[in-house]
């Protein structure tokens, strides 16, 4: 783990070095994100996220185990006690909204973590393992974060359980049983809000256990950087405290200027007015649309709306799966021995269709099924499985990358001397970034 | 091997999403969308500016108690209001005693303390708005199987809040002389009919409400402060002070955003400046990539 030239661990302190000798947890720290840590020089505002998505699960965690306090898991009360929260409970309306708007800051740095993931090649070799367990930190998210949208148990609440579960239904022979099975009932009630409520709280721990393996698992090659070339010497790098305590603090601070605009200022702007209608079996929303954040997959479900050989909401089911689990494929997939996308043209150009792509499929999510949504999203889902499971292997085989520096030193100074004398002392030829 | 695998399962679903869209497409062009009353004669709340509105909205206090009187003398006759208890009046500028006053001259359920049998009582400070009706079922009975819904939360519970509630219920129109930028509703759809019980508001979504026009007329409600009751004034008030029963905190919620967004500005400064200043030890970097 970690550069021979990483700086060791060396408590001054008397307390500090018998606390070293019993228990090394500060020699942990500073070897994960300390002065222990180095870091390629290079990185830019986008290797932010990691650090924002890690402070937006304690974030989740601390604000949500206090609303716990509160909130009671009953589908008798469980609306009237999100009210008492809002309004008897001394501060309680800022932990509700620091909370459910937390979720959406979450799932935005996370999108924009994954996206950098996606054009910087971070899923490659030797990361593959940081890449897989992100995908199931994404998809435990998902599911904290749909099962915390029930808890309000308003209409939207009650009806997206509705929905989520019957996809279940969609299943040939056993689904109808596994979804009574889950939902504790035939339809969601107090049996289902509780065990939502229950896995609700359980979850972000296992989120949190998931993450310390992620860390661990990027710790082993170290981050990856811009120029997608590994770092070779020291030069390449420098300590993760100060210089990226430093430049993360102050991502920080922007980031939290925007969440607490919307928290204080705009804190429904994000959510569905008929959240704030208690939940009724016997009446269905005009429009069930769940949070943004599942938007594009909400896209992807519904745009299967004709039976090929098996039931259209099979397939709409089976995409909406595929669509995320297609990401654990991804090292594999896209074979071209360059990460980063700034030296893959061809690459960068179906990059940027995706990411129109995903967000085409996000608006057409979120608006009434009906056309033009349902064509646009037709053709959107088409796109998405191409450019993932067909454009992305036929270009890492005919695409020509452009030259790659001969090594992050020289990508930022514009020369490396060792690059002149070659490794191993004997001069070599490199290419330039410029 | 696994990209081959990949690859036919990528053309797969892609094939069936596009048989899809082929279909769709197919059956948009052969068969099109049939326009409806609802879509094409659904209005937009009109706009309405309440003191609350905007990042620096304070309560208009007299409006609170003015809306608040037409809660009272009007709304409450069908609509409860759970959520809402008799001491948070307190928060509308009304002293102790009058919250006092004011709760005692609603009846509540209470209990018998000497025979335990259920019985009304006034209303107490600690007393929530009672319904008006025992439950649901007697709710539905007693208005043409349309539920009234509670009023606590309902500008947060529809879109555009405050501006709806006092487009609908200023929204009564006649159905046969209806027009929307010169379209005839009776042209367009002579088939549209408001049935019996239900009435005629192109602010309703789907156009007709089971709900009776509630300001019929000027002066329906007597203003304690002397504002003159015209049906605008009430409707504006009682929007006013539903948007408060919705959200009591919201003034205090904005007035805490400020301090912290400016202490935040001024952190996310100093940790600007902290950047520069512990990179400014590195070599400048000559691109960015």
């Amino acid at each position: 783990m970690s550069f021979p030239w990483a700086r060791h661990y060396e408590p001054k302190a008397p307390l500090m070095r018998y606390l070293d000798e019993k228990l090394p947890l500060p020699r942990l720290v500073y070897n994960a994100v300390g002065g222990g840590y180095p870091v390629p020089r290079n990185l830019n505002y986008m290797w932010n996220f990691g650090v924002l998505a890690g402070f937006c699960l304690v974030l989740q965690i601390v604000t949500g185990v206090i609303l716990a306090m509160h909130y009671a898991a009953n589908a008798g009360v469980a609306f009237d006690s999100i009210e008492h929260i809002m309004r008897d409970v001394n501060w309680g309306w800022l932990i509700r909204y620091a909370h459910a708007n937390g979720a959406a800051f979450f799932f935005a740095v996370i999108y924009l973590h994954i996206f950098r993931g996606f054009f910087y090649g971070s899923y490659k070799a030797p990361r593959e393992m940081v890449w897989l367990l992100g995908v199931v930190i994404f998809l435990l998210l998902m599911a904290t974060g749909f099962m915390g949208y029930v808890l309000p148990w308003g209409q939207m609440s009650f009806w997206g359980a509705k929905v989520i579960t019957g996809l279940f239904g969609a299943i040939p022979l056993v689904g109808e049983p596994i979804q009574i099975w889950l939902l504790g009932g035939f339809a969601p009630d107090n049996a289902a809000l509780n065990r939502f409520f229950s896995l609700h709280y359980l979850l972000p721990f296992v989120i949190a256990g998931v993450v310390i393996l992620h860390i661990w698992a990027l710790h082993i090659p170290g981050s990856s950087n811009p120029t997608g070339v590994e770092v070779k010497s020291e030069s390449d790098t420098v300590p993760f405290h100060p210089y990226y305590t430093a430049k993360d603090g102050f991502g920080l601070g922007v980031f939290l200027i925007l969440y607490f605009l919307v928290v204080f200022f705009l804190p429904n702007s994000l959510g569905h007015p008929d959240n704030y209608i208690p939940a009724n079996p016997l009446s269905t929303p005009a429009l069930i649309v769940p949070e943004w954040y599942f938007w594009p997959f909400y896209a992807i479900l519904r745009a299967f709306t004709t039976d090929f050989i098996l039931p259209a909401k099979l397939w709409g089911v089976l995409a909406m799966f595929a669509s995320i689990l297609v990401w654990f494929f991804l090292p594999w997939l896209d074979k071209s021995p360059v990460r980063s996308g700034h030296y893959r043209p061809l690459f960068r150009k179906f990059f940027y269709i995706l990411v129109v792509d995903v967000l085409v499929l996000g608006y057409c999510g979120g608006s009434h099924a009906e056309e033009p949504y349902l064509m646009i999203s037709q053709l959107a889902t088409a796109y998405y499985f191409l450019h993932f499971l067909v454009i992305l292997p036929i270009v890492s085989m005919i695409e020509r990358p452009e030259p790659l520096p001969f090594s992050i030193t020289e990508a930022v100074l514009g020369e490396d001397k060792q690059a002149a004398l070659g490794e191993s002392g004997q001069p070599a030829v490199s290419g330039s970034a410029n | 091997m696994i990209r081959l695998i990949g690859i036919a399962v990528g053309l797969v679903f892609s094939f069936v999403a596009l048989l899809a869209f082929v279909f769709g497409a197919y059956a948009a062009a052969t068969d099109p969308a049939e326009p409806t009353a609802e879509h094409e004669f659904h209005l937009a709340p009109r706009p309405l500016h309440l003191a609350s509105d905007g990042p620096f909205g304070k309560w208009d206090l007299q409006q609170l108690q003015r809306g608040y009187q037409v809660y009272k003398e009007v709304c409450s006759a069908c609509h409860s209001l759970k959520h809402v208890a008799f001491r948070d009046l307190a928060q509308l500028g009304y002293t102790e005693a009058e919250v006092k006053a004011a709760a005692a001259e609603w009846t509540v359920p209470g209990i018998d303390p000497n025979t335990g049998e259920t019985t009304t009582r006034p209303g107490t400070p600690t007393d929530y708005f009672p319904s008006p009706y025992p439950n649901d079922i007697a709710a539905r009975a007693a208005n043409n199987n349309a539920s009234p819904p509670d009023l606590s939360l309902i500008t947060k519970a529809r879109h555009d809040g405050g501006r709806y509630v006092h487009a609908l219920i200023t929204g009564y129109r006649d159905p046969a002389t209806f027009e929307v930028d010169g379209k005839a509703l009776k042209m367009e759809f002579p088939d549209f009919e408001t049935p019996t019980g239900l009435y005629f508001n192109p602010y309703f979504p789907n156009l007709n409400i089971a709900m009776p026009p509630p300001l019929t007329t000027d002066g329906q409600v007597t203003y304690a402060d002397g504002t003159k009751a015209t049906i605008e004034q009430m409707s504006t008030d009682v929007a006013a002070f539903l948007t408060w029963t919705a959200e009591p905190t919201l003034v205090k919620r904005r007035q805490t955003g400020w301090p912290v967004l400016g202490f935040l500005i001024f952190a996310t400064g100093l940790a600007w400046f902290a950047k520069k200043n512990v990179w400014a030890a590195k070599p400048k970097q000559t691109e960015t990539v």
